[in-house]
């Protein structure tokens, strides 16, 4: 493998870790605040959706991502109604979602487009396009350096710097401001927050909807920047390996970075080599496809590195009557 | 507490979620521009006015008694078993190796070997989740989620590299042999001048799911370990106090609902396709989530949810194959049912206790 070659694919892995790492990240702040969320999918698949039918109509790619984020802020809405007022399971919840988003989605494409569920593809000024940082036309012809900068860092569009920048605003949101470490004490202990006059309610419905923001993000990044249209299902299961990587990544925003990135990895090598052979040994690309999944079931089980869930995870508060 | 009579708890609350996910359908039928009670009809028609129509729902009604039993019994235990899907797909795998690598000289036999080997198959891919969560505490969801989509690979992987038949390019299985060729309906139920159900896959296996429906009911109702398990569902602690152990309990009600998921590919691959293909569970995994609540997690509710969900597909086959509305529409209407019955279903219930309240204060 020719130092192009691995170029290619860490560029294809920022690619694909994108979707991942802003699903993660929503799923972060949902799950620290004591809601689990196993619709991030649903919410992924509806803002695809209607992020790539909005860019459509009106032409502006801008348009498109308010209207995912809307799209998916609704499902938010949903769950927490579902969750927090009504008090009711949260993970019947996230599966109601996903199926919701997978059906409307597919029979509005039906209505509006009539493709057989799918948005026409949309043209290069409805997308998000590479830009090129600065100097990286340059730099190009510098050895290693150059390549990594001008084809690794730069060439890719606003929303993967969007995604990375969220780390480090993640951080600093949850562990230096006074929301942050209330958001926290609300999924660990909510009764103690609440003794101290803080809505419970309130904070847990302000990480629902910044959990419904960034799916938003992530879900118009998949269908006009990744690609260039809606399909049927395209998030295929991106929003369980997200939630797979924020197990990976014990709830912790620089971690998620770290996890995501790992499995858009083994998600490009497998896009970009189908069966691995090690000399007399073929790995399958089945096994590939999984191993983010194995993954976290062998950190769930706390063999390596245990993951420990926010304690008041998936537990609806009831205030003493 | 004052509560609300049983029968509201069974009847009036799982109806009136219904009624709630009807209305929302039938608005999204109208936004899309069709006319709900015009798809009704058809859908009645298709699913219901012919023997043929109730042919598929009852065959679907068979996959979603076995999904639907397997999240039941997970219930009691307080256990939310979402793999399904992975343990049927496995189910499958147990199915498909028990027909094609030994000689069964008739289908009677053939059908106790596919449910023996459906069953372990489900009951092994539930058994790590299990015990998992029985002795790690690894959040069981999460872990049968990720099942789900191993075993999809895994599934993968065996049908193409290994039970795929030489020069094909299907990933699918060898047919079954012949004697595995389970009854139809139109088998069983025509007489010589009057074809019933003619083409649709119905089988024997239906019965073998109302007979598991029974079972069902008498080990959770009738059985010691039922109500060890429907005990430590209640109160982990007090199932504890009274020496039921946990490790075991968790262990064997998953045991149990894997096995249920597995047994949906007799119906499917055996009944069916007469071969293991890809994509034989086609999300009934998932909608045993919305039986089970809509039944109630009781083996009767499962039953009478299991036809409607059957009735709702095959209807929406129908509306698909005459009108523009696509087959999705039954994936909206699981959504709102599984949403209403389960997340919601303080919204319904709440307004409904204060109401019985108010009565009965009156009748004081």
């Amino acid at each position: 493998m020719d130092f192009l070659t691995i170029i290619q694919v860490l560029d294809s892995t920022v690619r694909l870790a994108t979707p991942l790492l802003l699903a993660c990240l929503a799923g972060l702040y949902s799950e620290r605040a004591g809601i689990f969320d196993i619709g991030l999918e649903g919410k992924m698949l509806a803002a695809a959706f209607f992020s790539a039918a909005v860019a459509y109509a009106t032409g502006s790619v801008w348009l498109g991502l308010l209207a995912g984020i809307a799209s998916s802020l609704v499902l938010s809405i949903i769950h927490g109604l579902a969750s927090i007022t009504f008090r009711g399971n949260q993970l019947i919840s996230g599966v109601a979602i996903n199926f919701l988003a997978a059906g409307i989605t597919v029979l509005v494409a039906q209505d509006w487009f009539q493709q057989g569920g799918r948005t026409p593809s949309l043209p290069r000024e409805a997308r998000f396009n590479p830009i090129d940082l600065p100097l990286s036309e340059t730099v190009a012809d510098v050895p290693i350096l150059g390549p990594i900068y001008s084809e690794l860092i730069s060439g890719h569009s606003i929303l993967v710097y969007i995604a990375v920048l969220a780390v480090p605003l993640t951080w600093w949101v949850l562990y230096r401001t006074r929301f942050g470490l209330r958001l926290r004490a609300v999924g660990e202990n909510p009764a103690a927050v609440d003794t101290a006059g803080v809505s419970v309610i309130g904070l847990r419905y302000a990480a629902v909807m910044i959990c419904g923001v960034l799916c938003g993000i992530a879900g118009a990044y998949l269908a006009t920047a990744l690609q260039a249209g809606f399909v049927k299902d395209m998030t295929a299961g991106r929003g369980f390996i997200a939630l797979a990587a924020l197990i990976f990544a014990k709830w912790r925003p620089w971690y998620a970075l770290w996890s995501t990135l790992l499995f858009g990895f083994l998600q490009a090598i497998a896009l970009r080599y189908q069966n691995i052979e090690l000399g007399n040994f073929v790995i399958p690309v089945q096994f590939m496809d999984v191993l983010p999944y194995i993954l976290t079931v062998v950190i769930l089980a706390g063999f390596v590195g245990r993951a420990i869930p926010p304690r008041a995870g998936g537990e609806p508060y009831v205030k003493e009557r | 507490m004052d509560k609300m009579p049983q029968w509201a708890d069974i009847v009036l609350i799982p109806l009136i979620s219904l009624i709630l996910a009807a209305v929302l359908s039938a608005l999204v039928i109208l936004a899309i521009g069709e006319n709900p009670v015009a798809a009704f009809k058809l859908m009645v028609e298709g699913a219901l006015m012919r023997s043929a129509g109730w042919g598929y729902t009852l065959y679907y009604a068979t996959n979603f008694m076995f999904t639907g039993l397997a999240v039941a019994v997970a219930f009691h235990a307080r256990m939310f078993n979402i793999g399904g899907e992975g343990q049927a797909m496995l189910g499958g795998l147990g199915v498909a190796l028990v027909a094609l690598y030994i000689p069964w000289p008739h289908w009677s036999l053939a059908i106790l070997g596919a449910t023996a080997g459906a069953a372990l198959f489900g009951a092994a891919w539930a058994y790590i989740p299990a015990l998992l969560q029985a002795k790690r505490g690894s959040h069981i969801v999460i872990t049968t989620i990720m099942f789900n989509f191993i075993a999809a690979g895994l599934l993968n992987y065996v049908l193409v590299n290994v039970l795929r038949p030489k020069g094909s390019m299907d990933p699918a299985s060898a047919n079954f042999p012949d004697a595995t060729k389970l009854p139809t309906f139109r088998d069983m139920f025509s007489t010589a001048d009057n074809i019933m159900f003619r083409g649709a896959p119905a089988n024997v296996t239906f019965f073998l799911a109302i007979a598991a429906c029974v079972l069902v009911w008498y080990l959770i109702w009738r059985t010691r370990l039922g109500y060890e398990i429907r005990a430590f569902g209640f109160s982990e602690s007090a199932a504890r106090y009274a020496g039921i152990s946990p490790v075991r309990i968790t262990v064997i009600a998953m045991l149990i609902s894997g096995a249920l998921a597995g047994l949906m590919s007799v119906n499917t691959t055996m009944g069916e396709s007469e071969r293991l293909v890809m994509n034989s569970t086609e999300g009934a995994g998932f909608i045993g989530i919305a039986v089970a609540l809509m039944g109630r997690s009781h083996p009767f509710g499962v039953f009478l949810a299991a036809i409607l969900f059957g009735f709702l597909y095959q209807g929406g086959a129908e509306l698909a194959l005459w009108t523009n509305i696509p087959r999705e529409l039954i994936v909206v209407i699981q959504a709102l049912v599984i949403l209403f019955t389960g997340a919601l279903d303080n919204m319904v219930r709440m307004p409904l206790e204060k109401l019985f309240l108010a009565l009965r204060r009156r009748n004081v």
